[in-house]
């Protein structure tokens, strides 16, 4: 196991990004989604912090929210001491190169007439950064850290893979030198091989450059192997907060548990056989949320009271907010120390 | 409304029994603005009743050709097969098209990653099973609609009757996933073709599609061949695997072994490529490179230019070897083996 200390748990400096009660709606009256609904946590400068999730449970308006992309119905979001969303547009400008969000598709970042490097030149450009020879040294410089060869720079989007296409979509943010990236779905796209040489690299980008992530993706391998701390959505709320190897490991939410059992691993035949939980049914219709629990409507330990009475998040542990009634009887399972069994890798 | 249920256990490994289906030497060549290139190379491999094969490979390396190719879902005039595809003791590339189709839904189906490509959007769902059961059998419009609603029901939909009446895109990916695996299995095939099937799906709706898969197979006895880039997946679910790469199978074997004591380097490449939890950051094993286009593959191994254990001899053509229950396509697996003890 990993020695993972959150160097920035311990720092009390000033959080990089933290968000209040912060709500996000679309549409109005009866076709209102509240993508985000309620929602705090603070993110310390170097951290990793994941959030994992459904599709459709908020990630990515979350994710685009907390950088300043889209309006917050509600709530608060700082970014260091800055409230981003009550900046002039020309402060914004400057603020915007800080705190940046990469998406799933590279392909939407370029433009199919532009060779790479033009493509990663183009930011800098926009924000009226040195002059052209500057700007190329830069951009391939970027594109050496992304390890991507001068060759590469030259090409054009559809002649590279993926892979490629998704490290020269980095180097276009990196050559902002931002402080907090949003990583949102990055690897999913990718074949395992590639998937494991993009989370290197977005390990050695974050000591080297010292940034904050904020690393959103569905998939629980991801998120637990590269975060410090996780929150765990459904349904535009946070289940669960904590370290990544505690909520992996030791679940408090029925929901966090629920995901875990649901991931497949690579094991022996015996260790197959295990219990899993199969969540039935899908996430409900945006427009329709259940009541109390939100999670009710497929949680296997729901009791009546769940469909009327909405759960507080509590403080469980240091560090481990949840948000079930039965957290407290979730965390007694683990009373005894060791609780927390580690499944043996195959290899 | 939940359960806590066991894994579905897996059939016992089958013995010695004569294949179900048997590809033999495949070659696919396809045409594109730049000529014919060669798309799989001299793909072997068999399926017995009711096992359940699992094919894994990096994208493009065949697993989706494989699959059409058995089900000669290819257009004749962009493609060229040869070999041999022996499914229940005929050989389906000597069939006529009309044999084919017949085949085709009835004894052998196949699901696919996005469904929306297999169904119709103009149709309601519950036509188009209806559709499929009557191409194969000689029943009247209501019996084939009770069929239909049947299919829809044995796939976990609560309320198959009005479902029946909806149109593809009014359902979630999930619910489309079902559709689709009610209108594969609704004439009761003897081989199943899943494609990717819950690639695009979150893990929730993932396993709850694994488990009925593998649930109504093993029902009614129906062998499953199982493409997937997802090894964990694999690990859970199948009896054998092969492993592709460039258009070819470079290992094979019982599913347990193959992960636990891989052979070939770049097998072993993508299991340890796995992410964890608990491996230390920055550490994961990637493996370099990408894989050649195939108007360029190297004329001796093809997984030379990324592998680690690469000698002179690898510059040589390469064959696939039978060792036991196992098959290897690498020249040095023997020196790998003594030299790391096969595990690591
Ligand atoms: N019509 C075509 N003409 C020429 N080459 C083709 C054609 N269709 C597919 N190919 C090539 O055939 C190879 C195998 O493709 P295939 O779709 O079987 O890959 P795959 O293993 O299923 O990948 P994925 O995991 O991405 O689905 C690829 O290199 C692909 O580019
Ligand atoms: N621009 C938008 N207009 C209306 N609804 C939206 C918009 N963006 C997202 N939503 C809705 O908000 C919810 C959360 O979406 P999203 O943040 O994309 O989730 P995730 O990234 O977790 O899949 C979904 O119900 C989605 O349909
Ligand atoms: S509050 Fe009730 S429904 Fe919600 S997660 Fe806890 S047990 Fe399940
Ligand atoms: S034949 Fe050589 S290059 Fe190919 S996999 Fe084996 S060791 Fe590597
Ligand atoms: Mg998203
Ligand atoms: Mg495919």
């Amino acid at each position: 196991m990993s020695s993972r200390q959150t160097e920035s748990s311990a720092s009390t400096g000033v959080p990089a990004v933290s968000v209040q009660d912060m709500t996000v709606s679309f549409g109005r009256s009866r076709t209102l989604v509240r993508a985000v609904d309620g929602v705090s946590f603070t993110v310390a400068p170097g951290e990793i912090f994941g959030i994992i999730g459904e599709s459709g449970s908020g990630k990515s308006t979350l994710g685009r929210a907390a950088v300043g992309m889209v309006t917050p119905s509600g709530g608060e979001v700082r970014h260091g001491a800055v409230d981003p969303f009550a900046l002039s547009r020309q402060q914004l400008n400057a603020h915007r190169r800080k705190y940046q969000i990469i998406a799933q598709d590279p392909n939407a970042a370029f433009n199919p007439r532009m060779t790479i490097l033009e493509s990663v030149m183009e930011p800098m450009y926009i924000a009226g950064m040195g002059n052209r020879a500057e700007r190329r040294e830069r951009a391939l410089a970027m594109l050496d850290t992304v390890a991507l060869s001068p060759e590469m720079s030259a090409r054009y989007p559809h002649d590279l893979s993926g892979g490629q296409k998704q490290r020269a979509n980095i180097a276009r943010a990196l050559v902002l030198d931002p402080e907090v990236l949003v990583c949102d779905e990055v690897v999913a796209a990718l074949d395992v091989s590639i998937q494991a040489d993009m989370l290197n690299l977005f390990w050695r980008l974050k000591r080297d450059f010292n940034l904050t992530y904020l690393f959103i993706s569905h998939d629980l391998n991801v998120v637990s192997h590269i975060s410090d701390r996780v929150a765990v959505m459904y349904f535009g709320k946070i289940m669960e907060i904590g370290p990544a190897d505690e909520v992996m490991n030791r679940p408090l939410h029925p929901y966090s548990e629920a995901l875990r059992s649901a991931e497949p691993e690579i094991a022996a035949y015996q260790a197959r056989a295990r219990e899993r939980i199969i969540l039935q049914g899908e996430i409900p219709s945006a427009l329709n949320p259940p009541s109390g629990c939100r999670f009710h409507t497929r949680c296997p330990r729901a009791v009546e009271m769940c469909a009327s009475n909405e759960p507080e998040q509590r403080e469980l542990a240091p560090g481990r907010f949840v948000a079930c009634h039965f957290a407290e009887e979730m965390l007694a399972r683990f009373a005894p120390e060791g609780g927390g069994q580690k499944h043996e890798s195959v290899g | 409304m939940s359960a806590t249920e066991a894994m579905p256990a897996r059939a016992e490994a089958p013995a010695d029994q004569a294949a179900l289906l048997s590809v033999e030497d495949l070659k696919l060549d396809l045409r594109d603005e730049q000529g014919w290139v060669r798309v799989l190379d001299g793909v072997s491999f068999d399926i017995k009743p009711r096992e359940t094969l699992g094919v894994v490979g990096e994208s493009g390396c065949g697993k989706s050709m494989t699959a059409l190719s058995v089900m000669q879902l290819q257009s004749p005039r962009y493609s060229r097969l040869d070999g041999r595809i022996n499914f229940q003791g005929r050989d389906l590339l000597k069939l006529s098209r009309r044999q084919m189709s017949r085949i085709r839904g009835r004894n052998i189906s196949m699901i696919f990653q996005e469904p929306m490509s297999a169904l119709d959007p103009v149709f309601t769902v519950g036509a188009q099973i209806r559709e499929t059961v009557q191409c194969h059998f000689d029943v009247s419009k209501r019996e084939a609609d009770e069929r239909a609603i049947e299919a829809l029901d044995s796939v976990g939909i609560a309320a198959p009757r009005e479902i029946a009446k909806l149109y593809p895109m009014s359902l979630s990916g999930g619910m489309r996933q079902r559709v689709m695996i009610a209108m594969a299995l609704v004439c009761e095939p003897d081989l199943l073709i899943a494609d990717e099937p819950t690639t695009a799906l979150d893990v929730t709706i993932q396993s709850q599609i694994m488990d009925l898969l593998l649930n109504l197979s093993q029902k009614r006895g129906t062998a499953i061949m199982f493409i997937t880039h997802n090894l964990a997946l694999v690990s859970q679910n199948c009896d054998r695997m092969i492993t592709m790469y460039g258009g070819q199978i470079i290992e094979g074997g019982p599913v347990d072994d193959v992960l636990s004591k891989p052979l070939h380097p770049y097998t072993k490449g993508l299991v340890h490529s796995v992410p964890d939890a608990g491996r230390e950051r920055g550490t994961l094993n990637a493996i370099p490179g990408r894989v050649p286009s195939l108007r360029a593959m190297p004329p001796g191994c093809r997984f030379e230019p990324r592998c680690p254990h690469a000698t002179t001899i690898c510059a040589r053509e390469v064959g696939i070897e039978d060792i036991g229950n196992r098959q290897i396509r690498c020249h040095r697996w023997q020196d790998l083996t003594s030299i790391t003890g096969g595990a690591q």
